[in-house]
């Protein structure tokens, strides 16, 4: 079942007659040089940034016909750097659950937003941290793993993370890419950028390269 | 009402050796400010004299065409300035600082002349462009801050407003933090000199009007309404100031379009 589907006209040339699905369940590892626009393909497909011509779609829907707010909810970006908010580590996952769009996610459909997104505790921990450590004070590989452990709790229907486990080092990278994974069976799908040439093989996933 | 002790063109003499005595001290002590601070002298003594015998006209002049034309220039230079003290730029910033400027400013300074003092005509020029001046200069200050924190929150806090917008944040729910700081920064001015009103100085306009013969009393409710009009000119004017910035860093999509600002 085709869960996404971004086809672009666009005058950019990296993202000249590009053409991408994603089924749900599925995982897709997002692959090509420096320079060839994954992260700005992402954000737009996020609808972070505006796509000069093309067409989105998710689950039949165009992203015109979905408020922006309820799409990114659904569609989420991960930034490459992860970003910390003012306050500490359960701030930083109460205020992200809180949005209206997750709220009334969760309350349509049970099991995703913020209904679902599991306790704060338990999305702490995941992450290896406590929380009342004060954001800032995370180091880069803790506050990456809190955004993704975030992220996966509040349940998207497309995930796009951008290089998430860049940070981590070999053993937690694996434990992320195996959440990634379960997650996606339950329904998700996740477009995955990355350097990294095995991870595609490593995770059974399609592969789509850029430029 | 005692009446005031009048500054002739000998008094005015008298009071400007200081300034020529400053200027002298400068001089002396090399601290090159000497020749500005004649200049800036003579810029105000005859700025003001202009002003003084402009208003003696326009107060001698019935209807309210003058005092209405007085105060749109008044409010479109004020808005002008407003955006001139700002180091971050968008499209669209003129059109918004003038706009919120003549708004608010008008809009509080006619409930202070109609509902407050109810003077009749409403605009009767001695009460309306003083008030008027007085609500503007503030609110100048406030939207220049206000527009100032908003445009620079935006592109220092790109990321955060992002990362909220990411999970699914309405505009209204990822400006929150920025327009939060913006508002009350536009706001500590006014603030400031309402807590302080009366410790530290007496307020300039109460000091006008003690040395011009009123009584004390008189001159502190005259300074309290004043305060007030001001605070509600600049209250809503920093809002609205950083309430519009915010929509025109903002797209149809509700994404922070951050290449719009420039610095």
């Amino acid at each position: 079942m085709v869960l996404f589907s971004a086809r672009s006209a666009t005058r950019r040339p990296w993202f000249e007659d590009l053409s991408l699905e994603l089924d749900a369940g599925e995982v897709v590892v997002l692959t090509g040089p420096s320079g060839s626009g994954k992260t700005l393909l992402l954000r737009a497909l996020a609808d972070l940034d505006p796509l000069d011509a093309g067409l989105l779609e998710l689950k039949g829907r165009a992203r015109e016909d979905i408020p922006p707010a309820e799409w990114r909810a659904r569609v989420t970006y991960l930034h490459q750097v992860p970003v910390r908010l003012p306050g500490d580590v359960g701030a930083n996952i109460a205020s992200v659950q809180a949005l209206d769009a997750q709220c009334r996610r969760g309350a349509i459909d049970p099991g995703a937003g913020a209904v679902g997104a599991g306790n704060g505790a338990e999305l702490a921990g995941l992450a290896g941290v406590s929380l009342d450590t004060a954001a800032q004070h995370l180091s880069g590989g803790e506050a990456s793993r809190l955004a993704l452990y975030r992220a996966l709790g509040l349940s998207p229907d497309v995930l796009l993370l951008d290089e998430p486990t860049a940070a981590l080092d070999v053993p937690l990278a694996r434990a992320a890419e195996q959440a990634v994974l379960a997650w996606a069976q339950d329904g998700g799908a996740a477009l995955w950028v990355a350097h990294e040439r095995g991870l595609a093989e490593r995770l059974g996933a399609r592969e789509f390269s850029l430029g | 009402m005692t009446s005031p002790i009048p500054l002739g063109s000998l008094e005015l003499a008298l009071a400007s050796l200081l300034v020529l005595a400053s200027a002298g001290a400068s001089l002396m002590l090399g601290l090159g400010l000497g020749r500005r601070l004649v200049l800036a002298g003579v810029r105000a003594t005859l700025q003001l004299g202009l002003l003084g015998l402009l208003l003696r006209w326009i107060f001698s002049i019935e209807g309210p065409w003058l005092v209405v034309s007085w105060m749109l220039v008044m409010g479109v230079v004020a808005g002008g300035e407003a955006v001139r003290r700002t180091s971050h730029r968008v499209a669209g910033q003129w059109r918004l600082s003038m706009g919120v400027m003549l708004w608010t400013s008008m809009s509080v300074s006619l409930y202070g002349l109609v509902v407050v003092l109810r003077v009749d005509p409403w605009y009767t020029p001695r009460y309306a462009i003083p008030l008027l001046g007085l609500v503007l200069g503030n609110t100048l200050n406030g939207i220049a801050l206000g527009l100032e924190t908003t445009l620079s929150g935006y592109v220092q806090e790109r990321d955060q407003v992002e990362l909220l917008l990411a999970h699914g944040a309405t505009r209204r729910e990822a400006t929150r933090a920025v327009v939060r700081r913006a508002a009350r920064t536009g706001m500590i001015p006014i603030m400031n000199s309402m807590v302080a009103a009366g410790i530290v100085s007496i307020p300039g306009m109460m000091t006008g009007q003690i040395l011009s013969g009123a009584d004390p009393a008189a001159a502190a409710r005259y300074q309290v309404f004043v305060l007030f009009i001001i605070a509600g000119g600049v209250t809503l004017g920093t809002i609205a100031a950083v309430l519009g910035a915010t929509r025109l860093v903002f797209d149809d999509r509700d994404r922070l379009r951050v290449e719009r600002v420039r610095s």
